[in-house]
């Protein structure tokens, strides 16, 4: 694995924070309703980011994940403003407005979306996988999933043939605790996911998703595999949202008590603790730090405000690649 | 008479088909304790009790097809999809066991199942959320399909769905749910494949069906103001159809103007205007206009979403194009 130092940690609490200030900015301008439909924010779990793109190789690796899926382009290399104009649904925006919130794509900088089927992903991660070692890339997919959507069958389909084909994907499921309102217990007879890995003989285990370091060095084992030509890997990330599912969930089904517990143990406070404590920046240049993060979140929200919205005829541009399909009128 | 919403209605038709039948369950995603996604089954996991009220893990596939099994040997299930945009993940199990096993099994063997939930758009929720699969199921031979409109036809449709001994689509809609409407105290039910004329007219016939009815309510109360008059007819089943009354109306108005939120291409409409065109063709005034969203998925972007989907200015247009004004 890459040596996790004193640069790493300073870029890991740069970029968490700014993912979760820029969720937190989200929150507040879909209250204003300037950004629309559902919006399901990535605070809490930013470790697992962090620590995965430490043991990717950004110049091929890629990455898909489900619809929580805002700050993990940006970690690939997306400019943000252009993620928060999708959301405001404007021209400038990743999708040119088309996908919103849930379906933010960018296959130039290796992310492959943004999907708002639960479970959808998971065959399509393989099947990135199974291009690149079709074409000799020499490259790893990593694939993200809910806890939730382990208990789909496009799961248990796609882990026999990863592993019969031996592609090179890391399956990777957030399990932030609930899908929705279930609870992980209240979906299976067993609790720790990451042992469905073991009716496949697919290599498997849990991590400490919100401790950056754990992650890395897990990724780091399974993308190696990956790229030798081992085949897939199932890692359980243990992990947890600090926000309801969604904007409109009232969150009954859990305690405050226990998102207190959690962010006990925040990972972007993990991260700051070992940065004081082996003074990898001062109290000024962490200032600053922030101060920069704040800026930037700014300038996404107002370049998003400022941008025109897309023209009508692109919604018709972006169906085929044909240019002159010749679509059915709908109305006068 | 008392008013409740789209959403208590659907619950109240549940409850009261459980209570009158121990077979039936409810089965779905956060139907039980999060008392369903969109609260359209408030308070029955308390009444009735995690036997009847079944939550279950993200497995449409699973769920669809145990609902199936189980209506095979005794049960009358009632299935909810969170949207009908996730029952993709488990139509399989719907068309090709659902629909087809009475028939398979020549008449041996029916299945009394209802799948529910909403169907179509909610706003700005883009491609995958957004889809109206009406017209697919009811391409579909062995199933029925039913669409209410306010929360009346909502509980004594749903009531006669979960009678029924053959497979039912219930399709709702999010947007429906907080929709308030007068709903009697006693005992009712809706017959299936009977349309309602929710307003009756003299110029224009419009058939629409599903929540996108509003618009024609709308685009009915303007026209109005011009003196053109409208007969708003209410399909509330998309299949069996209810033929005769669109053929009645078009025969008094000659004209007809069809609202569906759907897809353009091989819908709903397209089936009502080849059948008026064949059963009332001298009836005609005008060639038959049909309103859809548009032939793409549907965009995110609010000004794309305002163009993709129809409206009440785009019924108005049509009326008068039809009455050549
Ligand atoms: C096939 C399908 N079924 C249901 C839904 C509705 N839905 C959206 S997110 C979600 C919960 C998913 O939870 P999980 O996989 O744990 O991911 P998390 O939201 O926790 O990141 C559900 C049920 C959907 N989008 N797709
Ligand atoms: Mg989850």
């Amino acid at each position: 694995m890459k040596k996790v130092t004193k640069e790493v940690y300073l870029k890991w609490y740069e970029d968490m924070l700014f993912w979760r200030k820029f969720e937190d900015k989200l929150a507040a301008v879909y209250i204003q309703q300037k950004v629309r439909g559902f919006l399901h924010l990535y605070n809490g779990q930013e470790a697992v980011l962090a620590g995965s793109l430490h043991a990717m190789d950004l110049s091929k690796d890629k990455m898909i994940t489900a619809y929580r899926n805002h700050v993990q382009p940006i970690g690939m290399g997306v400019d943000p403003r252009k993620v928060m104009a999708e959301l405001y649904g404007k021209a400038t925006g990743t999708s040119q407005g088309l996908g919103g919130s849930m379906h933010i794509f960018a296959p130039e900088n290796g992310f492959y979306g943004g999907h708002g089927i639960v479970g959808g992903q998971i065959p399509l991660g393989a099947g990135l996988a199974f291009a690149d070692k079709f074409f000799n890339r020499d490259a790893v997919t990593l694939t993200y999933m809910g806890d939730g959507a382990t208990r789909q069958g496009s799961l248990h389909e796609t882990f026999n043939l990863a592993m019969l084909w031996k592609l090179p994907v890391v399956f990777i499921v957030e399990n932030n605790g609930y899908a929705m309102g279930t609870s992980v217990e209240r979906t299976a007879n067993h609790t720790e996911i990451w042992k469905l890995g073991l009716g496949y003989e697919m290599p498997c285990g849990p991590v400490d998703g919100m401790n950056p370091v754990k992650v890395a060095e897990a990724v780091s084992e399974a993308v190696e595999r990956a790229r030798s030509g081992g085949g897939p890997t199932f890692l359980e990330m243990k992990t947890y949202r600090y926000r309801g599912h969604s904007m409109s969930d009232a969150q009954h089904y859990r305690t405050k008590e226990e998102v207190e517990e959690y962010k006990k143990i925040d990972p972007i406070t993990q991260v700051l603790d070992i940065i004081k404590k082996e003074k990898y920046a001062t109290d000024e240049e962490i200032a600053v730090i922030d101060q920069r993060v704040k800026d930037l979140v700014k300038e996404c929200e107002k370049f998003a405000e400022d941008s025109p919205y897309p023209e009508k005829n692109v919604m018709y541009d972006v169906v085929y690649e044909q240019e002159d399909y010749p679509f059915l009128p709908h109305k006068l | 008479m008392r008013t409740i919403q789209f959403r208590e209605a659907v619950a109240e038709a549940m409850s009261e088909e459980m209570r009158r039948d121990e077979s039936i369950y409810l089965m779905g995603e956060e139907v039980a304790e999060y008392n369903g996604a969109y609260k359209a089954s408030k308070g029955m996991l308390d009444e009735f009790g995690a036997k009847r009220v079944i939550d279950t893990p993200i497995s449409e596939l699973g769920f669809a097809g145990i609902g199936v099994g189980s209506a095979m040997n005794g049960n009358r299930p009632i299935i909810e999809f969170m949207t009908f945009n996730f029952a993709l993940v488990g139509i399989d199990q719907i068309i090709n066991n659902a629909a087809k096993m009475r028939q398979m099994s020549g008449g041996q063997i029916n299945i009394p199942i209802v799948f529910r939930g909403p169907s179509a758009s909610a706003g700005q929720l883009a491609a995958t959320h957004s889809q109206a699969f009406e017209n697919w199921y009811a391409n579909c031979p062995g199933l029925k399909v039913v669409v209410p409109s306010n929360p009346y036809d909502a509980k004594g449709l749903l009531k006669s769905a979960i009678r029924d001994d053959d497979p039912v689509i219930f399709m709702e809609s999010e947007q429906m749910y907080g929709d308030k409407g007068e709903v009697p105290e006693g005992e009712y039910s809706i017959p299936i494949g009977v349309a309602d004329i929710k307003r009756e007219g003299t110029d224009v016939t419009i058939v629409s069906f599903g929540k996108i009815i509003k618009e024609a309510y709308t685009a009915a109360d303007e026209l109005e103001k011009e003196g053109i008059s409208c007969e708003i007819i209410d399909l509330r089943t998309v299949r069996p159809m209810d033929h005769d009354a669109i053929l009645n109306s078009v025969k008094k108005t000659n004209r007809l103007v069809i609202l569906e939120e759907a897809w353009p291409f091989g819908n709903v409409a397209t089936e009502i205007t080849y059948q008026v065109q064949s059963q009332a063709f001298d009836y005609l005034d005008a060639p038959i206009v049909k309103i859809n969203t548009a032939d793409t998925p549907a965009p995110y972007s609010p000004v794309l979403l305002a163009e993709w989907l129809p409206n009440h200015e785009d019924v108005i247009k049509a009326v008068k194009k039809v009455l050549y004004k």
